[in-house]
């Protein structure tokens, strides 16, 4: 979805994107459809609009583009099409490029992919007006195959800019982890922090990272979507800490699920953290506090804070491979109610 | 949820202690049981009402509500017609007329009340034990029913129809001095005597059970879950809080119960396409997350109408939100500019603001002029005004523009020396240079000498700068050569105009000085 959730892109393994609007009355209307690539199109991902109307894909064939819209001629807006040309094509990558994410809009336009092997690619196009120029800034190696990227989209001072990357390797001995990249101005240096969640019995990559900010007190939280989606978050000190673990069907785990040891250990310097979910507390999650004042809290705290605008993007439906399942990532807080509390009849079409 | 909240107000808000407590809830049982008046209008409406089939119906009811007066006059109307009848009729309508109810005015004490309530109590059981209503099974029926017999009651299951009113009309007849904190005990039994083990209770039911149990959170608790939306949860949470009932339980992300839902219930509205102006009341009411949400919610609005975006930029400036004004007009530029509507873009990054974009829209704004020979949006820029300082670039547009309405207004002189301000000043950009010196052309042509010889001097020295400043071309093609060909041509003319007007300028100047 766009920043205002009115437009939608999607893509496919046949190569295409395709562009749709909602109209007035509510109805989504494909008003673009293009070939992009020659190889089938993983992701696609939308510009913040102070850039204008800009999209940007990536591909199995180890090619990311950029796309901008054209105004067109006033008897294809009556037909309800637009045209969308390419601005540029970035090639450097070997591999099939698995994510492509723009930066929050206050670092300018920036753009990172990351490619099945192993290496993070930052691009910045100098010139907002200009989309064909672009420069590869930093080139990061994270030394396993990384499936998907996520910017930290906090604007405060206090945050550099961060990025984190989830990865996936299916040798036996690898586990997935997810990598978070910070890029200190002063030193010019980029700095890692890793998480490794304890393998359970079936091989598993990241699917999707995610990273938010605390409405309140401003920690981050890193949300990392794998066979189980695991909760982190972040205090100033850097210290992350695993709050949270729910299972695909929206139930949390218990500190004695039958999925063997569910504690993880993360990183070396912060000790395993029990994950003392109250089962209750799922469908209430804002209840906990009154509940279960452990880790409870921390549980409902964090699906209060995502940011609310409704149609906060879900990742954009993508069919992939078959075997596996093109997970539509909901509005985080609406995921774990046991009931749809949708408010109002006109937030549909998330 | 009007139901709910009417118990509410009366056990939470209101207070009532014990013995105004019933009368609160009867009124809160006849309110939203309406079957009582169609079905009244109907039989009264009937030309025989006492043997209309549902006659008896509407007595029971009437009864079941504590409405004695409406029962006695129903019975009247039987006896009237049925004088067999009419000396039980009588009776019970007197049993009727004298039970001990606390009316609003009355000073007795609970336990005065208590009394003489007791007293009636027996003298109706006299009255059923004597067998004076056995000929009429109705009657007796009635009559154990304001004796508060609980079998008698949940027989009229379907009369009833819901397991409060069950308690309501129990405790009416058998504990009409109930204290408010005994209620949950009746409540919880007349909800499994009514159920009676063949269904289980629905969220409304636990909803209410919550409020009986004066569990306030419960409450809130399970309307959360049972309903669909936080609009009613999010008002009643207020409503609780203004009355100082809710502990302010600090939940752990810092803001209250109270300020969580309505924050919950305002991020819906933002969904819709005109409530959101709502939405933003209710974020100006939340004192510790409200502004920060707004800010995150203002600008994911659709503008699709400038009248739209003028609304939001409107709410945005009254609460010096300025980032996300600069945001949204940079946005609303954007649009404008690809969408090839230079004033709009224009008036958009004044109004954010935004040096660099101004700077951008006023060269695509010279650019069209030296495809087109004319400006678009003459109005716009007309009259910056003091917005005109916000770029260089835009402070050269607006000048030039005033040359050339000095010079459609023929101030000739005025329109002059402008242009060579602009030149002298640095204001014009090199690239522009070759048109503002062509537009000197006509100036220099005309009859009256118009540029002095210093001013002529200055000219000259642009156009050497300008020239000087070419670098000899590589490989020439045949475009370039008639480029080439052009620029050499105008270049020539001005040297000649120029030569020609110093010449005039000189001798003008050099015949005043002299007389």
């Amino acid at each position: 979805f766009d920043f205002h959730g009115r437009r939608m892109a999607t893509c496919s393994s046949d190569q295409s994107v395709k562009v749709w609007d909602k109209s007035e009355s509510g109805d989504w209307h494909c008003t673009a459809s293009w070939k992009t690539h020659s190889g089938s199109v993983w992701r696609v991902t939308w510009a913040h609009p102070e850039f204008g109307q800009v999209l940007a894909s990536c591909s199995f064939d180890r090619t990311a583009a950029v796309w901008e819209e054209i105004v067109g001629e006033s008897n294809d807006k009556l037909r309800g099409q637009s045209h969308w040309v390419k601005r540029t094509t970035l090639v450097d990558s070997r591999t099939s490029v698995t994510d492509v994410k723009f930066a929050p809009k206050h670092m300018g336009l920036i753009l990172a992919t990351c490619s099945a092997d192993g290496i993070v690619r930052i691009y910045e196009a100098p010139d907002v007006m200009n989309l064909s120029q672009w420069s590869l800034q930093h080139e990061i190696s994270c030394k396993l195959s990384c499936t998907c990227i996520s910017w930290n989209p906090s604007s405060s001072r206090a945050h550099s800019p961060m990025i984190a990357v989830g990865s996936d390797d299916s040798s036996p001995s690898a586990m997935a982890k997810v990598q978070i990249f910070e890029y200190n101005e002063n030193t010019r240096r980029i700095s890692v922090e890793e998480f490794i969640p304890r393998r359970t019995s079936s091989s598993l990559g990241a699917k999707e990272v995610h990273l938010e900010e605390d409405l309140y007190d401003k920690k981050l939280v890193l949300i990392m979507l794998m066979y189980l989606t695991i909760f982190f978050s972040a205090n100033y000190m850097d210290n992350w800490k695993c709050t949270g673990i729910l299972k695909g069907n929206g139930s949390p785990v218990n500190g004695s699920s039958q999925q063997g040891n569910s504690n993880l250990s993360l990183g070396s310097n912060i000790p395993n953290l029990q994950n003392s979910l109250n089962g209750s507390s799922a469908g209430r999650y804002f209840f906990t506090p009154l509940d279960s004042p452990r880790a409870g809290l921390r549980w409902s705290s964090h699906t209060q804070l995502l940011p609310p605008p409704p149609p906060l993007p879900p990742l954009v439906e993508h069919s992939c491979d078959a075997d596996t399942a093109s997970l539509q990532y909901p509005h985080p807080r609406r995921r774990y109610l046991s009931q749809p509390l949708n408010p109002l009849p006109e937030n549909e079409g998330v | 949820m009007e139901l709910i909240w009417n118990l509410c107000e009366i056990l939470f808000i209101e207070v009532a202690p014990a013995g105004p407590l019933l009368l609160h809830l009867l009124d809160w049982v006849r309110l939203h049981v309406c079957e009582v008046d169609s079905l009244s209008a109907d039989v009264l409406g009937s030309e025989n009402p006492s043997k209309h089939e549902s006659f008896w119906n509407l007595v029971t009811i009437l009864v079941l509500q504590g409405r004695l007066d409406e029962a006695r006059q129903m019975l009247s109307k039987e006896a009237d017609t049925s004088p067999t009848s009419a000396g039980m009729c009588r009776t019970l309508g007197d049993l009727m007329r004298t039970m001990p109810i606390l009316s609003p005015g009355n000073t007795q004490t609970l336990t005065e009340l208590e009394l003489k309530w007791q007293h009636w109590h027996e003298e109706c059981e006299r009255h059923l034990q004597d067998g004076t209503f056995t000929s009429s099974p109705h009657l007796e029926t009635l009559c154990k029913i304001m004796l508060g017999d609980e079998a008698a009651l949940l027989e009229q299951k379907e009369l009833l129809n819901n397991w409060y009113h069950f308690l309501v009309t129990r405790l009416l007849y058998s504990h009409p001095t109930v204290k408010p904190m005994d209620l949950h005990l009746y409540a919880q039994s007349s909800l499994d005597l009514f159920l009676g083990g063949e269904s289980s209770p629905e969220p409304l039911d636990n909803i209410l059970m919550a409020a009986f149990e004066f569990d306030i959170h419960q409450v809130i608790k399970e309307c959360s879950i049972a309903l669909s939306n936080w609009w009613f949860v999010a008002h009643l949470t207020d409503l609780l809080d203004h009355c100082k009932l809710l502990q302010s339980h600090n939940l752990y992300f810092g803001s209250n119960m109270r300020e969580f839902l309505l924050l919950e219930y305002a991020s819906g509205l933002f969904a819709h396409h005109s409530l959101w102006q709502l939405g933003v009341d209710y974020f100006d009411y939340c004192p510790e997350l409200g502004r920060v949400s707004l800010e995150l919610h203002i600008e994911r609005i659709p503008l699709n109408t400038e009248q739209k975006a003028l609304k939001v930029l409107r709410i945005c400036e009254q609460r010096q939100m300025t980032e996300q004004v600069r945001s949204i007009c940079k946005i609303l530029a954007m649009k404008a500019v690809r969408n090839n509507r230079l004033g709009s873009a224009l008036s958009w990054s004044i109004r954010a603001k935004d040096a660099a974009f101004a700077t951008l829209v006023s060269d695509r704004f010279l650019m069209d002029y030296c495809d087109r020979g004319c400006f678009s949006d003459l109005d716009l820029i007309d009259n910056l005004g003091p917005a005109m300082m916000l770029s260089d670039r835009l402070t050269f547009l607006g000048k030039y523009r005033e040359f050339h309405r000095l010079y459609g207004e023929k101030r000739f002189v005025d329109a002059a020396s402008l242009l060579l301000s602009l030149m002298t000043s640095q204001i014009a950009p090199r690239s522009f240079w070759m048109t503002l010196l062509t537009d000197a052309l006509p100036l220099l042509e005309q009859k009256q000498v118009i540029f002095s010889a210093e001013q002529t001097y200055e000219l000259m020295r642009c156009l050497e700068d300008l020239t000087a400043g070419r670098p000899v071309r590589g490989e020439p093609d045949a475009q370039r050569l008639q480029d080439d060909d052009i620029e050499t041509t105008k270049v020539e003319m001005l040297r000649l105009a120029l030569a020609r007007n110093l010449a005039r300028a000189i001798i003008r100047e050099g015949s005043l000085e002299g007389s």
